[in-house]
């Protein structure tokens, strides 16, 4: 004595737009039991960072801030400070473009948080959370597929700063290991990111904090000018910033003539703030949300 | 209690977020093989008990095994035999429905061919081939709830916990959802499934749990609920609305049983089974003069079991669905 409508169980007979699911091959596909091995924690790493690139190549837009802010910032720089701070835009391209990439890169990786915090409130987390993986590989992915990004940005920077009359003396070869040295720093720096993307409520205070963290990193420091003109209590704090080492690092490394001291610095940093933010992103991961 | 050996077995299990006791000392007692449904309203609880379930949060007291794993201690041992299904799918809205596939199919361990070949399969066995390379945020509801439950079964799991899947879908979609989940069942996946509506878990489900406010108001086989609440209900529906305080004061005496008033300004409703007092108010009520439009038995709804279960309708109001969505929210 019921009227409810019991639902006829079809078997092939659909018409319209939806295909109509066949009980056969349906219980052929429920027939894969066996799991393979579990990935390694590089495989599922290397994974989520494709996943990463996919999403890159479905949205293109997200490279606007890895291609307009790059050009936006060298030509922007080289031509209002030039001529003021160093004689010429040229002469001052020189010491200004390494610090440029720094710049760039640095405030790249906010978009890091940002997207871990737009991902992480969506079932699609829930599922990679209730699989067995290496637990980190989510994060590592997505900071490896952002190390793509970051290549990008530096590669656009360079190319611009060559146009515009940057002469490197380290060659090639400095160019290239400045850029991987940036690189390493800002994976370091990313997980800075991750650990507030994880905390925070919205991508936008995730943005605004971070950015208000990194605007006094990056413009206090001797990116733009030579930290001496300033006053003594700044100087302190500039010499001692982590992107003046950065910086630095970066200049000698592309002109020949690095200072060991800044490289060991960059390496200090890099290895400090993965150590403390690395095991506090994956320790706010793992607690509930 | 049944004698299968059990899938899901909890002891007193509580979650609390803050002051809110989302789940409120729950034990629980899943059969393997079969379909176990979770029902209760937005807020009861559900939510929160399958991610303890699902070790995606731990609970704050008790204890659950699944398969035989404790949930906090051997968390990677659960998390190797089920899956899970979220409320809001669980898939990747900026991926097509393939690339989402192959990605969790690369997560479990399958070569990269391996993988595209089982992305195939199963996007094949859901009807999906058509849409294989169209991103999923343009999917349907139910195209997206298929896939959503294609990649819970990459590798068939021994236990997949289903959240609502079937809320929000048409009904040709929720059919075969429902069918999905037959087929699974038959080839020895236990499934747990949450739900708002007692049709579906009537339809589906061997055992049903009914939830609220965080504890468990009955659990049985279907036949025992429907039982214990009175085994249907009638709903009247008069031509006239005018007549409605009249149809009530002669169904109370007919049917010798309460006589609710539906939020329809002509419809009312009572829970009872007795095939004789019912056939008679149809009578009455036509000797009265009260024209009737629809005069239906049918299984009493959601909130009628609620009522006979609780005393009180099944709320729905907003600080109660924050329980759940606090869940999803992260605590800062």
């Amino acid at each position: 004595m019921s009227t409810t409508t019991v639902p006829t169980t079809t078997n092939g007979s659909g018409n319209g737009a939806e295909p109509t699911i066949s009980e056969s091959t349906l219980r052929a596909a429920l027939s894969t039991r066996t799991r393979p091995p579990r990935p390694s924690a590089v495989s599922a790493s290397v994974t989520f960072g494709w996943r990463a690139l996919l999403k890159i190549k479905h949205v293109p837009m997200q490279l606007f801030d890895v291609t307009m802010f790059p050009i936006m910032f060298t030509l922007m720089f080289t031509y209002l400070f030039g001529g003021a701070l160093a004689g010429s835009p040229r002469e001052y391209l020189q010491g200004l473009l390494p610090g440029i990439l720094v710049m760039t890169v640095t405030m790249i990786t906010v978009y890091t948080g940002m997207a871990i915090n737009t991902d992480i409130t969506k079932g699609v987390f829930d599922r990679f959370k209730s699989l067995p993986i290496w637990r980190p590989a989510v994060l590592v992915g997505m900071l490896l597929a952002d190390a793509a990004r970051y290549t990008m940005a530096s590669l656009v920077v360079i190319l611009l700063g060559i146009a515009l009359g940057f002469r490197p003396d380290g060659g090639p070869v400095g160019v290239v290991a400045a850029v991987a040295l940036i690189l390493v720093f800002s994976f370091a720096l990313s997980w800075v990111w991750t650990a507030m993307g994880i905390t925070m409520q919205t991508p936008e205070s995730v943005m605004q904090t971070s950015m208000m963290l990194l605007f006094p990193l990056t413009f206090a420091s001797n990116v733009f000018v030579d930290p001496e003109t300033m006053p003594g209590w700044l100087q302190g704090f500039v010499n001692n910033n982590p992107l003046t080492h950065l910086t630095t690092a970066s200049r000698g490394l592309m002109h020949g003539n690095v200072d060991s001291v800044e490289l060991m610095w960059v390496f200090g940093w890099s290895a400090a703030l993965i150590a403390v933010f690395g095991p506090l992103t994956m320790k706010l991961y793992k607690a509930e949300r | 209690m049944p004698e299968a050996p059990l899938a899901i077995e909890t002891e007193g299990l509580v979650k609390t977020f803050g002051d809110t006791r989302a789940v409120d000392g729950i034990d629980l007692a899943v059969p393997a093989g079969s379909v176990y449904g979770v029902l209760g309203p937005n807020g009861a609880g559900k939510t929160t008990m399958i991610r303890m379930l699902a070790t995606l949060i731990r609970p704050t007291e008790g204890s659950a095994r699944v398969l035989g794993h404790d949930v906090v201690r051997e968390a990677d041992a659960v998390r190797a035999r089920v899956s899970l299904t979220g409320q809001f799918a669980s898939v990747d809205e900026e991926l097509t429905g393939k690339e989402n596939l192959v990605l969790l199919a690369r997560l479990l361990g399958f070569s990269h061919q391996s993988a595209t070949e089982r992305a195939d399969e199963l996007l094949d066995a859901f009807g999906l081939t058509d849409a294989a390379d169209r991103d999923v945020k343009n999917y349907s509801g139910g195209m997206r709830r298929r896939l959503d439950i294609a990649a819970s079964i990459v590798v068939t799991p021994d236990l997949l916990f289903l959240d609502e899947p079937t809320t929000g879908l048409d009904p040709r979609s929720r059919n075969q959802v429902w069918e999905i989940i037959r087929v699974l069942v038959a080839s020895g996946t236990t499934v747990l499934l949450t739900t708002q509506y007692l049709d579906e878990a009537d339809q589906l489900a061997d055992r049903i749990a009914i939830i609220d406010h965080g504890r468990m108001i009955a659990e049985g086989t279907p036949g025992e609920l429907k039982a214990s609440v009175g085994a249907g209900a009638l709903h009247v529906r008069l031509h006239d609305p005018e007549q409605r305080p009249a149809a009530q004061q002669l169904l109370t005496k007919v049917l010798a049983a309460p006589v609710t008033l539906e939020s329809d300004p002509s419809a009312l409703s009572s829970c009872t089974n007795d095939n004789e007092r019912i056939a008679a108010a149809l009578t009455e009520l036509t000797r009265a003069g009260i024209q009737v439009n629809e005069f239906a038995l049918g299984q009493p709804s959601l909130d009628e079991v609620f009522l006979a279960l609780t005393g009180h309708p099944a709320e729905d109001d907003a600080a109660d669905e924050a329980t759940d969505d606090n869940a999803k929210e992260k605590v800062a």
